[in-house]
């Protein structure tokens, strides 16, 4: 076998093994979405249909039946204001803990560190019974929830991206006489433009994903997509046209954020890791 | 870079620091101290509105007595120590098989393999649950195709385990293969380019050059992927509920039903107590990594 046949069949081989792998991650989405827009009776099928007329049935059901619209909205809510809050929050703290060497700052970092790690599940005992004293069932309580919870990325995230920074724009804007919260208006926030996609896009997927708190700390009005379409499931056990309809309208910002900032999500998912 | 070095300025970091502060103090510490407290006191959650009575180690006792406490230790064991090994070995071989500038659509590629990470972890759940169907499931389907007789993927004690490594093997390879890349792309290319020269060939490259460069980030990520894999449970909750009988009731689940099924507050906040410590421990090597590389 000349050089050149051995390279090319290795070159074959990978391309089959990344082909297979391809194949693999993206059949339980195809199956979502496929099954999403078939009548039930085609669904359960077997051997499958690949070739089938869409029919948008599932969609019509689920949008106009039930409280869907209740509960998109509750997850739009929260999702949208829990994720300015705490990209707000965090890089009001980023820049602190980025630019200041202060009393407690690295008990702060360690802090920050360990409440990353915490488990969701672990809040659900003493929130829940916090919030039930305060007779809190409704939308804010998850919003603080979602805020504190997605904190510490955010301020880890935002200030390596501070660090960053070329410290002397900063020194010449306090020379023009800018305070540190101009400073921090006008030249920081304005550059770390890249680091707040990466924080907001992690923050809103949480937040739009996130069950367990939301299955604890929500009612029959209040309840987030993620739950509700859980409830689906045990309430009507065979209905998979319309379950994987709602799954497909939880996952199109996945599909959003996936096809249009990749770059960004990659930098979030290896921050923690290549570098800080 | 510290402001510390410019004279006559009042330090405003405080001041920057103290909404998130007191955000984190109060809807996250608290709530664990509370916990803490709550550990060693008997509430039911069918008598919420009466005070907890105080029991002392009680609840600790009990914990380590109960059979099912033990079984889903051994479950959680069992479960992540797999997914860990399983998603090092694959995302390293497929971070391997991707590298370079060879491969065309390498971008194509990497994108499509962050979409499990990014799909909720509800719908990652439910979507197996409908592909392990028994009758109208596409596996048995397609398993049938070689074969191989219907396997009750989420009924028989013996498999649910299987299936539910399966699922995480799935949702989490991509995120090990997209770190171990981001580490084989910092080896230097002189260093790749030399030993061409010196007539190394690919294993030789690979267990010498390759492996050793990425051997930091491989450490890493396996412990990011087990303290990531102690606290993955909505997906096992949508599958399987922790069934049949506690197959697959990883500590976790084991806390949300101790709280929210059998309704014991008190003794759920020491599982949640006894879980914390389990990823303390483990998170204290990146801690200490992230502490010692402030200090340089």
């Amino acid at each position: 076998m000349t050089l050149s046949t051995r390279r090319s069949l290795i070159m074959a081989f990978r391309y089959v093994v990344i082909a297979t792998g391809a194949v693999v991650v993206f059949f339980p989405i195809y199956e979502m979405l496929s099954t999403s827009f078939k009548l039930d009776v085609d669904a359960f099928r077997l051997p499958p249909q690949w070739i089938f007329v869409p029919t948008f049935q599932n969609y019509i059901d689920v949008l106009v039946g039930s409280n869907f619209m209740r509960f998109f909205t509750n997850s739009v809510l929260v999702a949208a204001i829990s994720t300015s809050l705490s990209v707000s929050l965090g890089s009001l703290a980023a820049y602190a803990l980025a630019r200041w060497h202060f009393g407690g700052r690295t008990v702060s970092i360690i802090g920050i560190l360990m409440l990353k790690m915490i488990p969701e599940v672990i809040l659900a005992v003493p929130v829940f019974t916090l919030f039930n004293r305060m007779g809190l069932t409704s939308r804010v309580g998850l919003i603080i929830v979602y805020t504190a919870l997605n904190l510490p990325f955010n301020i880890w995230v935002l200030r390596t991206f501070i660090m960053e920074l070329p410290f002397e724009l900063e020194e010449s804007a306090i020379i023009d006489g800018c305070n540190d919260f101009t400073v921090f208006t006008r030249i920081v926030l304005p550059l770390v433009g890249p680091g707040l996609a990466v924080a907001s896009i992690f923050t809103f997927r949480i937040a739009w994903n996130e069950f367990i708190l939301s299955l604890v700390l929500t009612n029959r009005f209040t309840r987030t997509l993620p739950v509700a379409i859980s409830m689906y499931l045990t309430d009507t056990g065979t209905e998979w046209g319309r379950i994987t309809a709602i799954a497909t309208i939880i996952a199109v910002p996945a599909f959003i954020f996936t096809f249009t900032a990749a770059k960004s999500l990659i930098m979030g998912l290896t921050a923690g890791a290549v570098k800080g | 870079m510290s402001r510390r070095g410019i004279p006559g300025r009042r330090n405003s970091a405080y001041f920057f620091l103290a909404p998130a502060a007191a955000v984190l103090l109060l809807v996250l510490t608290f709530p664990i101290v509370e916990s803490v407290r709550l550990s060693f006191f008997e509430w039911q959650l069918r008598a919420i509105r009466q005070p907890p009575t105080f029991v002392g180690l009680r609840n600790y006792a009990e914990l380590f007595a109960s059979e099912n406490f033990r079984q889903s230790i051994l479950v959680t064991i069992r479960f992540s120590l797999s997914v860990v090994i399983i998603e090092l070995i694959l995302g390293t071989v497929f971070a391997l098989l991707l590298e370079g500038d060879q491969v065309k659509g390498l971008r194509f590629f990497r994108t499509l393999y962050v979409l499990p990470i990014m799909i909720a972890p509800v719908v990652v759940g439910i979507m197996w649950r409908f592909m392990y169907h028994p009758s109208y499931g596409k596996i048995n389907w397609f398993l049938s195709l070689v074969g191989i007789s219907p396997v009750g993927w989420l009924s028989d004690p013996n498999m649910a385990m299987y299936s539910i490594i399966i699922a995480d093997v799935w949702q989490w390879t991509p995120f090990v293969f997209l770190l171990v890349l981001a580490g084989l792309q910092g080896v230097p290319k002189d260093l790749m380019e030399a030993s061409v020269v010196d007539g190394a060939n690919y294993l030789q490259t690979l267990v010498s050059i390759k492996l050793p460069y990425i051997a930091a980030i491989l450490g890493l990520t396996a412990v990011l992927r087990l303290i990531d894999s102690f606290r993955s449970l909505v997906v096992i909750f949508n599958m399987t509920f922790g069934g049949p009988g506690v197959s697959t009731e990883v500590l976790s689940l084991h806390l949300y039903k101790t709280a929210f099924t059998s309704q014991r507050l008190g003794l759920a906040s020491a599982v949640a107590v006894v879980l914390l410590l389990v990823v303390f421990s483990f998170s204290g090597v990146l801690i200490w990594r992230a502490v010692r590389q402030e200090g340089r």
